[in-house]
């Protein structure tokens, strides 16, 4: 209990929000990189797992890739960019490993979500004299787009777990509190920025949960 | 006076031979520790899985919370949870184990319990109409029928387990991940891409393990596809 409350004086003393080491800082760099990263991600992912879809191509590949994701360490992946030339400009390990964690769970779940529409409605659609683009979409892509959504979800969380561990192959953000009390042997300060970083998980986890269910009834998915 | 020696090692190549042959013993010890931690967490969380997921599937009311408190648990990032462990366990190898043993139990409950529901209710009936009693129903008619969805839980519990023990390397209790951590620091590729590849060997091995077994003891979904 003692250790709590020393997380708290922690996390509550003035001192240790401002600057390039403080609270502030690292919280925005933590949201920055989370952010420009997705947006990334999606830009990567999703045009090639709606065409795949579409096209219905590569499904093995599509559903495989997030197991492999998956054996890769996080860790490892992020120490093998630091030492390759990546590893010379700054953040550059951390946003290729982040974008590269979260490229298999939206292209996964994209992928299966096109798929998971049922065949009869693309066919009825086609009957009726929809062009391929068309039925994608106004035919497909809405009826995926649960799928598609709960894939940005399992991303976005990932990229805040990754953007943690980033901290110990010396990238930006929160884990750098983390990293930095270890080194200071300060378990208050580790247990503070493990807070952090768990309140700001659950936070990014909550919004989603938030917007599926505020979220227009069709975009929620029959669950 | 004999000049530096001019091998793999020296050169600091990615690939080195001779980086297998002479730190042998440290791959061995970090390839063993990396096997325990994640063998005994996932174990761990097994034994505590079956139990919750049963619980969760007798008690109703009890399900939702058990998912919403596994849900939570599995949405903390892994740095953040051996840190919150901290002040438990100290810096110990039952720190990485602990903070593992939460994750694979997340997994493991949801995919016990959605076997289990699994079950079709005429089978229970049926069992029920032979004169089984709740314990013997269990044991011997749903948890067997459970088994291809938990199987499947435990192969991912058990791949992610392989992976999150490198995070370990941040109290010393990583297995290959303090060999990673260490060459990071060192700047010693060889040391970085071996130990990294053997994990992605151990997981992907872990995971074949786990199918062979699967298909060992699950002889009537063979029967049923063919």
């Amino acid at each position: 209990m003692t250790t709590l409350t020393d997380a708290w004086h922690w996390l509550t003393d003035p001192a240790h929000w401002p600057g390039a080491d403080g609270i502030g800082h690292r919280l925005v760099q933590h949201l920055v990189l989370t952010v420009v990263c997705l947006a990334v991600s999606c830009l990567i992912a999703l045009p090639v797992a709606l065409v795949l879809g579409h096209l219905g191509r590569g499904g093995a590949l599509a559903v495989n890739i997030s197991n492999a994701g998956r054996a890769i360490p996080t860790f490892a992946v992020l120490v093998l960019l630091l030492l390759t030339p990546v590893g010379r400009w700054g953040e550059g390990p951390t946003v290729v490993a982040l974008v590269l964690f979260a490229v298999p769970p939206l292209l996964t779940n994209a992928y299966v979500g096109m798929r998971e529409v049922d065949r009869s409605v693309v066919r009825a659609a086609r009957g009726m004299g929809m062009t391929g683009r068309q039925t994608l979409f106004q035919v497909e892509l809405p009826l995926a787009l649960p799928m598609i959504l709960n894939g940005v979800r399992i991303a976005a969380v990932q990229l805040v777990a990754t953007a943690t561990i980033a901290a110990l192959a010396g990238g930006g953000g929160l884990g750098r509190i983390i990293t930095a009390g270890f080194n200071l042997a300060s378990t208050p300060q580790v247990v503070a920025g493990a807070i952090l970083v768990a309140a700001l998980a659950l936070v990014v986890e909550g919004i989603f949960e938030t917007a599926e269910r505020l979220g227009p009834r069709w975009a929620r998915g029959a669950r | 006076m004999t000049g530096p020696p001019d091998d793999c090692l020296a050169r600091n190549e990615w690939i080195c031979g001779e980086y297998l042959t002479t730190r042998r013993q440290i791959l061995l010890d970090a390839v063993l520790q990396h096997l325990q931690l994640a063998g005994v967490s996932v174990l761990l969380g097994l034994v505590l899985a079956v139990p919750l997921a049963v619980l969760a599937r007798r008690w109703r009311w009890s399900s939702g919370p058990v998912l919403a408190v596994t849900t939570i648990l599995y949405t903390i990032p892994s740095l953040a949870m051996f840190s919150l462990l901290l002040p438990v366990y100290g810096l110990s190898a039952s720190l990485v184990v602990a903070g593992l043993v939460l994750y694979s139990l997340t997994l493991l409950v949801r995919n016990i319990l959605a076997g289990l529901r699994a079950v079709p209710e005429e089978t229970r009936q049926a069992a029920r109409g032979m004169g089984y009693g709740p314990i013997r129903l269990l044991l011997t008619v749903e948890l067997p029928l459970a088994v291809p969805a938990a199987m499947a839980g435990l192969r991912v519990a058990t791949v992610s387990a392989v992976s999150l023990v490198t995070v370990g390397a941040i109290v010393g209790f990583g297995g290959l991940g303090n060999l990673i951590y260490s060459g990071m620091n060192t700047y010693f590729k060889a040391q970085v891409l071996t130990a990294s590849v053997l994990c992605v060997v151990i997981a992907v091995a872990a995971d074949l393990l786990l199918l062979g077994i699967q298909r060992l003891i699950t002889p009537w979904t063979r029967a049923a596809r063919s």
